[in-house]
């Protein structure tokens, strides 16, 4: 199959170099001694007989050996150019033709040896003409020059019209001729007025909606069909496999490899991927940086991966692949994986991070901290990377063309880069909003999900942190910015903002927040055209389009609303009155209390607990010993807080009927803890907290007004067994970052919240 | 192509317009149409003397009030401002303007500088000081009215 691939390859490349072969013959004639036409010529002849012989069609490759003998004596002028000589050598090149023709028609050669043609040619060589010799036009005399100007053009044009009308002949469907090379220029502005009817569609589409005319309505689908399958056309036009940029990794890593004394295999997957033309101009360069630090940074040596226990021969993989109308590129090895400990360390020293806001990254935050600008983990600044710059322009190229970079990896096992683009730049999928009267669309790429808070919800689940509303999304707070705040829109009045919040969640850079608009219109596909340069100044706006009904509409620049809006949030708390009372605002937290095995009065943060149940004891079944109930389909396995904490504390949970039973999320899995009774839910701020020594208990604090005990759940879910999964941890982890910080250095300031 | 490059060729007219109080003219080689008024969407955060947006048959051209940009009173509501589209490097640009009037030739016509009397900022708007029968016409410098991104 590849073999077919290589030969059409051939065949087409050939096509093309032959047709310019016989103009360039044909020019010859008339400036005989043009050594740049010569050198062409014998190039031409060169690179055929070479394919011939790497393909094995052995006659052709005699028959071009021969001519490309004659062609180097004429070049180095051994020989002086006549008629004779050029004519042999156009009759080389038709029967050149007409092997390839017969190559392409039946995949191997005719098996003619044109004896009479290699004797000629072989004479040639020696300086004899011989008597056969065919001159185009036998009444000229033949002479080393061209006797005049006149003579020679109208020798050309009959021999140029016999050749025109020779390759005419019996080719109708030739692989040479079923493509065509086209200037990228025509495919730009192709590419443009699509994307002008795109609109003029829309448009249309939304006058037929309102009216009646039965005619309208079938032309109108129609146009919006065919200008559908025109989009898709023009866009293929400008698809390239993602081949075409990787050809060249194999060479770059095999350096590298040797290099730095590393054995590297490389794998590729789905290499045919076609992406844009412009767009694979835009990732050429950040992935060879990536897969230059994958080959010097991850990948280790051979003696320390016998040591670990892997393979000497490290594995850098490539895959691409389609997803939901974007293309994704996966590079990933199964080198040391990035130790988030000494990122953090690194990043700290470097001062991109404060101490405190590292211990609340994940592991996943952490690693992606290598995008930062200036960031580099290397010990040793080699040649190749690990000079800190490098992975900070790759997310920027690559967000520049609307695609978002992540990395994850494990300590150990290897790194894994993910490089989410758009498979076009030109037309995009947005979501049109509305905001302040205004539309406003919001690119597809940067939407993770759209959440509605009818009256109540948006009450109790938008709170503010000192000021910044934040949203509880599965537990996890989401800044929200306000859209009309942002943007400094006028606002809705206040009786009808009470009414539903939509929240657009976006994930721009290396956050997330939520959008708040007045309302969520439609998806559409959207043609991206640029701002006038007097806006440039404006950010916040990526560009703009024209909607369906002719007005113009801005497209927001996800990731600068993004930045803004925290910078503003940031400017905010720097001008609360004290860092004091800034941190100190963090560490406020909403717990839920209750009593459980001999515990008086314990506590858990609420946004751990999903639900509050309450079970009747005959539902209580055991699966391998273990009690269970079947909670929403799925079976919830129950723990009690004596299993955790040991001897000397009775379980008396199980002993009530109907039981207790908070519902705590891990991940994808629940457990549901029982308790003896529910006391109270409080917020407060956790400002002195002794260490406890019992196992299970993280803290003892004060909180509302009374000694509790707060629960250690990574010790409750180790207890059932189940994973804790790292945002549980994480928020664990805050929340001892949150009061070791403040009881540290003013254990007596009385902190108001 | 720049005015001066014009007024040198020789022939020189102008489109001129009135805003608020002021007759102005613009070299007509810079101007692409005139058109009557368009429903623009506002930009939030642009500069004030921008209003807004024009799909222009599918070019998005920036609108800038010409009364914001020289300093001169609002119109009242229910005056519907005229656009005067201009030529530009890096697309079209829209003066909205009071009303259209001819295009005038101008040539042989006395001209002088702004007087040193006006005000520095509008003296400097001013190109030259056309003395019509009747009027004066002021040729407005449209590179300095465009340079808007240096005015908050």
């Amino acid at each position: 199959m590849e073999d077919q691939d290589i030969i059409n390859e051939f065949l087409i490349e050939s096509a093309e170099n032959l047709s310019r072969l016989e103009q360039e013959i044909v020019e010859l004639e008339q400036r005989p001694s043009d050594p740049q036409l010569l050198a062409g010529i014998f190039r031409t002849i060169h690179t055929i007989k070479g394919t011939c012989g790497f393909l094995s069609f052995s006659n052709l490759e005699g028959v071009t050996h021969i001519a490309e003998n004659l062609l180097s004596q004429l070049r180095n002028g051994e020989r002086t150019l006549n008629p004779a000589l050029i004519s042999l050598i156009l009759e080389t090149v038709d029967i050149v033709k007409k092997e390839l023709a017969h190559i392409e028609s039946s995949g191997k050669e005719s098996g003619e040896p044109y004896e009479d043609l290699r004797k000629r040619l072989t004479l040639a060589c020696e300086g004899k003409q011989t008597e056969q010799s065919q001159a185009p036009d036998p009444q000229k005399s033949i002479t080393g020059k061209p006797e005049s100007e006149e003579a020679a053009a109208s020798q050309t044009s009959t021999g140029s019209s016999q050749e025109v009308e020779r390759s005419t002949v019996g080719k109708q469907s030739s692989v040479a001729d079923s493509t065509i090379r086209v200037d990228v220029g025509l495919l730009d502005k192709l590419m443009n007025l699509v994307g002008e009817l795109v609109l003029a569609r829309n448009q249309i589409l939304q006058f037929n909606s309102r009216q009646e005319d039965a005619n309208l309505n079938s032309t109108a689908q129609r146009l919006n069909l065919i200008t559908t399958q025109l989009q898709e056309g023009v866009m293929k036009t400008r698809l390239q496999p993602i081949g075409v940029v990787w050809n060249k990794l194999p060479r770059v890593v095999r350096d590298l490899a040797a290099s730095c004394d590393k054995q590297i295999q490389l794998v590729m997957d789905g290499a045919d991927t076609e992406l844009d033309k412009s767009i694979i101009e835009a990732i050429k360069d950040p992935l060879t940086h990536i897969v230059r630090n994958c080959c010097d940074h991850g990948i280790e040596t051979p003696a320390i991966r016998t040591r670990n226990g892997k393979s000497p021969q490290g594995t850098l993989a490539l895959r691409a692949y389609h997803e939901g109308g974007q293309v994704n590129i996966e590079i990933s090895d199964d080198g040391a994986g990035v130790d988030p400990v000494r990122v953090k360390q690194k990043a700290i020293e470097k001062g991109l991070l404060r101490p405190e806001q590292a211990e609340r990254l994940s592991d996943r935050e952490t690693v992606n901290l290598l995008f930062l600008p200036g960031f580099s983990t290397a010990e040793q600044v080699t040649s190749i990377s690990g000079r800190g710059v490098g992975m900070d322009v790759v997310k920027t190229n690559v967000e520049k063309i609307g695609g978002a970079v992540d990395l994850s990896s494990r300590v150990g096992e290897g790194t894994t880069v993910k490089i989410k683009i758009p498979l076009t730049l030109a037309i995009i999928p947005g979501l049109v909003v509305n905001s302040g009267g205004e539309r406003f669309v919001i690119p597809q790429v940067s939407l993770l999900e759209l959440l509605r808070l009818e009256e109540d919800t948006a009450k109790n689940q938008i709170e503010r942190i000192h000021g910044t509303p934040v949203y509880r999304r599965r537990g996890r707070l989401l800044p929200l910015v306000y859209m009309n705040e942002a943007l400094g829109l006028a606002t809705r009045s206040a009786n009808e903002a009470q009414q539903v919040v939509n929240v657009v969640v976006l994930q721009a850079e290396d956050r997330q927040f939520g959008l708040v608009v007045d309302s969520v219109l439609d998806t559409q596909e959207i043609v991206v055209k640029p701002l006038g340069k007097q806006l440039k100044k404006v950010e916040c706006f990526a560009g703009a389009t024209i909607m369906g009904d002719g007005g113009v509409a801005l497209i927001l620049d996800v990731a600068r609303v993004g930045r803004k809006a925290i910078a503003v949030q940031e400017r905010e708390e720097a001008h609360s009155e004290s860092e004091q009372e800034r941190r100190s605002a963090k560490a406020v937290q909403t717990y839920l209390l209750f009593r459980a095995a001999g515990l008086r009065r314990a506590a858990i943060p609420l946004a751990e607990a999903s639900r509050l149940e309450e079970v009747p004891q005959s539902s209580i079944e055991f699966a391998a010993g273990r009690p269970v109930i079947q909670y929403r389909g799925d079976i919830l396995p129950l723990i009690s807080l004596s299993q955790v904490l040991g001897k000397g504390h009775n379980d008396t949970a199980f002993q009530s009927d109907p039981v207790h039973v908070v519902v705590l999320r891990t991940g994808e899995r629940s457990v549901g803890l029982a308790v003896d009774e529910i006391i109270d839910i409080a917020t407060d701020v956790v400002e002195r907290a002794d260490e406890s020594s019992q196992r299970g208990v993280l803290l003892s604090t004060r909180i509302g007004g009374k000694v509790t005990d707060l629960l250690d759940l990574q010790a409750l879910f180790a207890a059932c067994g189940a994973q804790v999964f790292p945002d549980v941890a994480q928020s664990l982890d805050a929340l001892r970052a949150g009061i070791s910080q403040q009881w540290e250095p003013m254990a007596t300031v009385e902190v108001v919240q | 192509m720049s005015t001066q490059e014009v007024s040198q060729s020789g022939a020189r007219r102008y489109a001129t317009f009135s805003v608020s109080d002021m007759f102005c003219g613009i070299d007509v080689g810079q101007v692409q149409e005139v058109l009557r008024y368009q429903d623009m969407t506002p930009v939030p955060l642009a500069p004030d003397v921008i209003r807004g947006l024009i799909n222009l048959r599918g070019q998005i051209v920036t609108a800038v009030d010409l009364r914001r940009r020289l300093r001169l009173p609002e119109r009242n509501e229910q005056q519907k401002p005229m656009n005067m589209v201009l030529r530009c490097e890096g697309g079209a640009i829209s003066l909205l303007v009071d009303e259209i009037g001819d295009v005038i030739d101008v040539d042989g016509c006395q001209h002088e500088l702004a007087p040193s009397t006006m005000d520095p900022f509008h003296r400097d708007m001013v190109e030259t000081v056309f003395k019509l029968e009747g009027k004066l016409l002021l040729a407005l410098d449209t590179a300095k009215v465009l340079r808007i991104d240096t005015t908050p």
